[in-house]
């Protein structure tokens, strides 16, 4: 118990949240995803994080090399392994899980 | 106002729907024979799908597609892979002597590789598949794609979490395919009772390709059907297909009709003799010859006479041996004086010889059909076909046959078939039952009689031609094939040594009756001069008599005449009256008196 609570600090610190957000022109669901990845983000991980938005309709190259299938599909770079998130990124809870970003300890921070 | 409206509604319709009959485009597929089962290609500007369990060629088939469409027919190709990485597929087809990499350096072909793991994935929210499409998109714009294949895009249902978003996105996939005008394959994984596991045919309601590789006893056929091709007419059978270093080809049997043209062209057996026993002249140019018999009859003999032959003619024989090696018939029919090496050398022969086990009845027909197409022969020999029927089973066979032979007659191809008939069987059925396929007929057969096998040849039909119905022995040795009339007499059909014990027989007689003939002659000849010396003998006994006799009666008149002169002397002396009474008579008084 007590490493748990002693690692995730210096860790949390360290961290750099690389997200990378890809989407595909202004349609409801790509804005929605971008208000609602900035306010996760401002949220949890404030001071630690930066956002890359992408939009596939401007640069269609970029979606092969992170194998972009849905959009919007949040990656995270940073920290490894690389996670993928798709939707609109409405369901924070599932955005936190599939972020490793746990709640708690973002409330703590 | 309404009727009017509905009448020529309803008549535009129908004669627009005519019209797609007569004219659906169509895109040359480039895969060898597609074409002619589908008509002229895939319907072009939409969707067809490929589907199949494991290993049935599927992606192979899309990816001939797309080379075949890019290097063939100006029409750049999009491969979205969800299977196999660029390389791998590129590796893969490399085999089948498709270059990928210089068809992308061309811009001719596009890969894509699309990977979707599951486990990578949180749904967080609405989506769309946008970011395929862009990549599809994407892809399709650096080429200027006109064709597109997905491999397969059932991957996509397993790694995104939500079906119903999927097959929304899918549809809207297809809908700008058709919107572009995009000759999409796409492939699918046979289902169970249904023809892909994940339903994809509800997207593709224009043509559907069932591909199957299947064991029968232990072979394997590979199939190819159109299970349905809307607006066009299509061969609905199942044709076998083979996938081998030119790619896939598949074998278009029954598109073809009974319309080969009838040549009056002939061509020689290779046999003097037979050629004289079919009318004088051979086989005709283009029809279809077999040879039966048992086994040890020769069969592969009159083949190879019959290649030789073409070869001589400077014609172009393509030899498919299914019993032996090249080399080893090489080596056998040398044995009776038939060199096949110069011809093989000069490149007018060619010998195919394969096991006919190695693959299905359909793999070989695929492959001969393909040999015949390249090496564009003149005359084909098979030998012997009954080999072939091992490969399949019974009932496939004959319509294979028939293909084979048809597809032969329309190239005008003098083909030659040997047949093996086992012993006990009826010998005049052939057991492929072609036998209404064949032009000329001959049977070879060995008849036992005196502790030997003799070898009889008949000609049991050819068509069109006046044909020896003369059963005739034959011989194999060092100087070749030789055919001998056989002994027809009152002991009935002989060959062999009694065959020549009785012709023997049969000199002895002529001997025997030539000898009595020349007998009887002289006798006669000698009786002749015998009488004929008598007769000789008797005329000069004759003219001795005669001359004997002559004398004598001369004497007489002689004697008689001196008599007379002498009594006349003596009464002239005497001077006696009347002594002329007594010389002469009355008359000599009669004289004197007047």
């Amino acid at each position: 118990m007590t490493r748990q609570a002693h690692q995730p600090k210096p860790a949390k610190v360290a961290a750099r949240w690389e997200l990378r957000l890809y989407i595909a022109g202004q349609t409801a669901k790509c804005v929605a995803a971008i208000r609602n990845l900035e306010r996760l983000c401002e949220e949890h991980l404030k001071g630690q994080y930066s956002i890359e938005v992408i939009d596939l309709l401007k640069n269609p190259r970029l979606a092969a090399g992170d194998q972009i299938l849905a959009v919007p599909t949040l990656v995270r770079k940073l920290p490894q392994p690389m996670k993928k998130i798709i939707g609109d990124l409405s369901n924070e809870e599932r955005v936190l899980v599939g972020l490793d970003i746990r709640p708690m300890e973002g409330q703590e921070a | 106002m309404r009727a009017p409206r509905q009448k020529s509604k309803g008549r535009s319709g129908g004669s627009s729907a005519a019209g797609r009959r007569v004219a659906l485009p169509k895109v040359p597929s480039g895969i060898r024979g597609l074409d002619e089962i589908t008509v002229g290609g895939l319907p072009r500007g939409r969707p067809t799908l490929v589907c199949g369990g494991a290993g049935c060629g599927k992606t192979l088939f899309a990816m001939e597609f797309l080379v075949r469409g890019a290097a063939d027919y100006g029409e750049p190709g999009v491969f979205i892979a969800f299977e196999e990485t660029a390389e791998e597929l590129a590796a893969n087809v490399a085999s089948l002597g498709f270059d990928l990499a210089a068809l992308e350096a061309e811009k001719k072909l596009a890969i894509d590789f699309v990977y979707v793991e599951r486990s990578e994935i949180e749904e967080t929210g609405e989506y769309n598949l946008e970011g395929l499409f862009v990549r599809i998109q994407h892809a399709i714009d650096t080429v200027g794609a006109k064709r597109i294949v997905l491999d397969t895009i059932e991957t996509l249902f397993s790694a995104l979490p939500n079906p119903l978003v999927l097959r929304a996105e899918l549809r809207r996939l297809f809908r700008w395919f058709k919107e572009r005008g995009l000759t999409v394959v796409l492939t699918g994984e046979k289902g169970e009772g249904t023809l892909t596991r994940q339903g994809l045919e509800e997207y593709v309601s224009d043509c559907v390709i069932f591909l199957d590789h299947r064991i029968v006893e232990q072979t394997s056929t590979r199939r190819l059907r159109v299970v349905k091709y809307r607006g066009t007419f299509h061969g609905t059978n199942e044709y076998p297909f083979l996938i081998d270093e030119g790619g896939i080809s598949i074998l278009p049997l029954t598109s073809l009709g009974l319309d080969h043209q009838g040549y009056t062209e002939r061509v020689s057996s290779g046999i003097p003799r037979l050629d004289e026993m079919l009318g004088g002249k051979g086989y005709f140019k283009g029809s279809t010859v077999l040879v039966s018999g048992t086994a040890g009859t020769g069969k592969t003999s009159v083949a190879a006479l019959f290649a030789r032959a073409a070869c001589m003619r400077g014609e172009r024989c393509l030899f498919f041996a299914f019993e032996e090696a090249a080399a080893q018939l090489a080596r056998n029919m040398l044995s009776i004086g038939i060199d096949l090496a110069p011809y093989e050398r000069n490149g007018r022969l060619k010998i195919i010889a394969s096991r006919p086990t190695a693959t299905g009845l359909e793999a070989h027909l695929v492959e001969m059909h393909r040999a015949v197409s390249e090496f564009d022969p003149d005359v084909v020999v098979v030998d012997p076909i009954t080999n072939l029927i091992m490969a399949g089973t019974a009932p496939d066979t004959q319509s294979m046959m028939i293909r084979l032979i048809d597809f032969l007659k329309m190239r005008g191809t003098t083909t030659f078939f040997t047949s093996l008939t086992s012993g006990g069987e009826a010998t005049e059925t052939s057991e492929v039952n072609i036998s209404s396929l064949i032009d000329t007929w001959l049977l070879l057969q060995v008849v036992r009689s005196g502790g030997e096998r003799n070898r009889t040849l008949t000609i049991i039909k050819s068509r069109g031609m006046s044909h020896s119905n003369q059963a005739t022995e034959y011989r194999l040795s060092d100087s070749g094939f030789e055919l001998v009339d056989i002994y027809l007499g009152a002991g009935g059909v002989l060959t062999g040594s009694a065959r020549l014990a009785k012709e023997a027989e049969d000199r002895a007689a002529l001997t025997a009756s030539a000898e009595l003939i020349a007998r009887t002659e002289q006798e006669r000849q000698r009786r002749r001069e015998a009488l004929e010396r008598r007769i000789v003998e008797l005329r000069e006994q004759f003219n001795v008599d005669d001359e004997k006799l002559a004398r004598s009666i001369e004497e007489e008149v002689r004697r008689r005449d001196r008599l007379a002169s002498d009594r006349h002397a003596m009464g002239e002396s005497r001077r006696a009256f009347g002594s002329g009474r007594n010389t002469n008579g009355r008359r000599q008084t009669k004289v004197e008196r007047p």
